[in-house]
């Protein structure tokens, strides 16, 4: 991580919000709690993160390095968006597609596909996998917190404040 | 004995193995699961990364779920989704307009109840002395390093399960099966969790660490509860050892993988012959 927890916290309750907003570290982050349950002062810090993540997005202020990981979420979420479930193997399509648009990167787009082989040998491969069938609630569910169709396409996510 | 079942959606993808060894040794021990009616995903990382009030909604559509078909203890294998639960559960529990909000956005009453159990939960309900009274074999061949990661034990106030610095559940039921687990440092450090596809690189220096860590303390395997731990130890295994020129052989088994094997039920059924690393 270039900055850690605590000083991440110190920039927000200093009022330096933009400059925790850029910080490779809010991406890096891996939700692991470890700050949340050592900090001596009790700062939810993996809480804070995640809403500098959500402002981040909003405010279009994530450092450019970390498109990738925020195009893996937002294929995550679209994913779930569209089946009530995560469907792998579209989820990874959907994702090294937008990745391989942003920065060309061949080795990275062609990376898991040596893996498909192995995991069939091992029954662990899922052409498709089953979706919810009340997909119609799940859609009613997003669009209620203000993420609509696309959210996953490189645009903002809308801020949920309704 | 029942409980209700939220297998989520990795142990219905490529982690298929872990329901498998869950399901087999739940059934040998005479633990009926009974899967939550078109559960949903419970947003993971991806939904509390990017919004808050969906990382609230997509697990509380499932309490609501299990509330409507009078669900009261569920177990949920998985540790990223069953904290997603809790946490949402713990949000809705002590916050009435929050529960008439996310009601309404779910199309369903939730309170926040349902009660959501890790699988080493469901193994002490059933007991140790019941276990062991099934078990045929002793597992006095395993050595493991007892692997509990991030989200089993963290936050302790949202999952309120063991030490959250040194647990020691896993142990406590495997020796007395047996096995000789391990003392290491690495319990609960994070694998780098579902950055796997994101940023792999993450991921492999990580959880080299781990392996390493457990190899330096005399273990001969990885014990895990959580199919993301599961698949960065063992199935990026092989990266590790081709990006540090380590040469890390430690098979990594599910929890319910060794208590079933305790039980006398083969590889085959546990769904171990799926892994990647196997005995040598």
């Amino acid at each position: 991580m270039d900055v850690l927890p605590h000083r991440l916290i110190g920039w927000v309750q200093s009022g330096r919000i933009d400059k925790a907003l850029r910080a490779d570290a809010i991406w890096q982050c891996v939700s692991c709690m470890t700050c949340t349950t050592r900090c001596p002062k009790s700062v939810d810090c993996a809480g804070v993160i995640d809403a500098l993540r959500q402002l981040a997005i909003q405010r279009d202020a994530a450092s450019p390095q970390q498109h990738r990981t925020i195009l893996f979420q937002r294929a995550f979420l679209e994913n779930i968006r569209r089946n009530g479930r995560v469907r792998e193997l579209e989820l990874i399509g959907a994702f090294k597609t937008r990745a391989f648009f942003g920065d060309l990167n061949i080795p990275l787009l062609l990376k898991d596909a040596l893996l498909a082989p192995q995991l069939m040998r091992r029954g662990r491969f899922h052409w498709f996998s089953a979706r919810v069938k009340d997909r119609g609630v799940v859609r009613r569910i997003f669009q209620r917190c203000g993420v609509s169709a696309g959210a996953g396409n490189g645009r903002p996510v809308p801020p949920a404040d309704n | 004995m029942e409980f209700a079942y939220y297998p989520g959606c990795a142990l219905h993808g490529s982690s298929g193995d872990y329901e498998m060894s869950v399901r087999a040794c739940l059934a040998a021990l005479g633990v009926a699961l009974r899967e939550l009616d078109d559960w949903i995903c419970c947003g993971a990382t991806a939904a509390h990364c990017l919004n808050q009030k969906l990382a609230v909604a997509l697990p509380a559509r499932n309490l609501a779920l299990a509330q409507r078909d009078g669900l009261d203890e569920m177990l949920a294998p998985c540790p990223m989704c069953s904290m997603e639960l809790l946490k949402a559960g713990a949000l809705l529990a002590g916050d009435a307009a929050l529960r008439d909000e996310i009601s309404q956005i779910v199309e369903l009453p939730v309170s926040g109840g349902t009660q959501i159990l890790n699988l080493i939960q469901v193994f002490q309900r059933i007991g140790t002395p019941r276990i062991k009274q099934a078990a045929t074999r002793s597992l006095d061949a395993f050595q493991p390093a007892c692997y509990y990661g991030c989200l089993l034990t963290r936050p302790p106030e949202t999952v309120r399960f063991d030490d959250c610095e040194h647990p020691s559940s896993m142990e406590t039921l495997l020796r007395e099966l047996g096995a000789r687990p391990v003392a290491w440092n690495y319990q609960t450090e994070c694998c780098g969790a579902g950055m796997t596809i994101a940023h792999e690189a993450t991921v492999l220096e990580l959880s080299h660490k781990i392996l390493s860590n457990a190899q330096s303390h005399g273990a001969n395997c990885v014990v895990v509860a959580c199919p993301m731990c599961q698949v960065n130890l063992d199935l990026k295994q092989a990266a590790i050892n081709a990006r540090y020129g380590a040469d890390h052989a430690l098979p990594v088994y599910y929890l319910s993988d060794l208590v079933g094997k305790a039980l006398g039920l083969d590889e085959r059924a546990l769904g171990v012959d799926r892994h990647f690393v196997v005995k040598h």
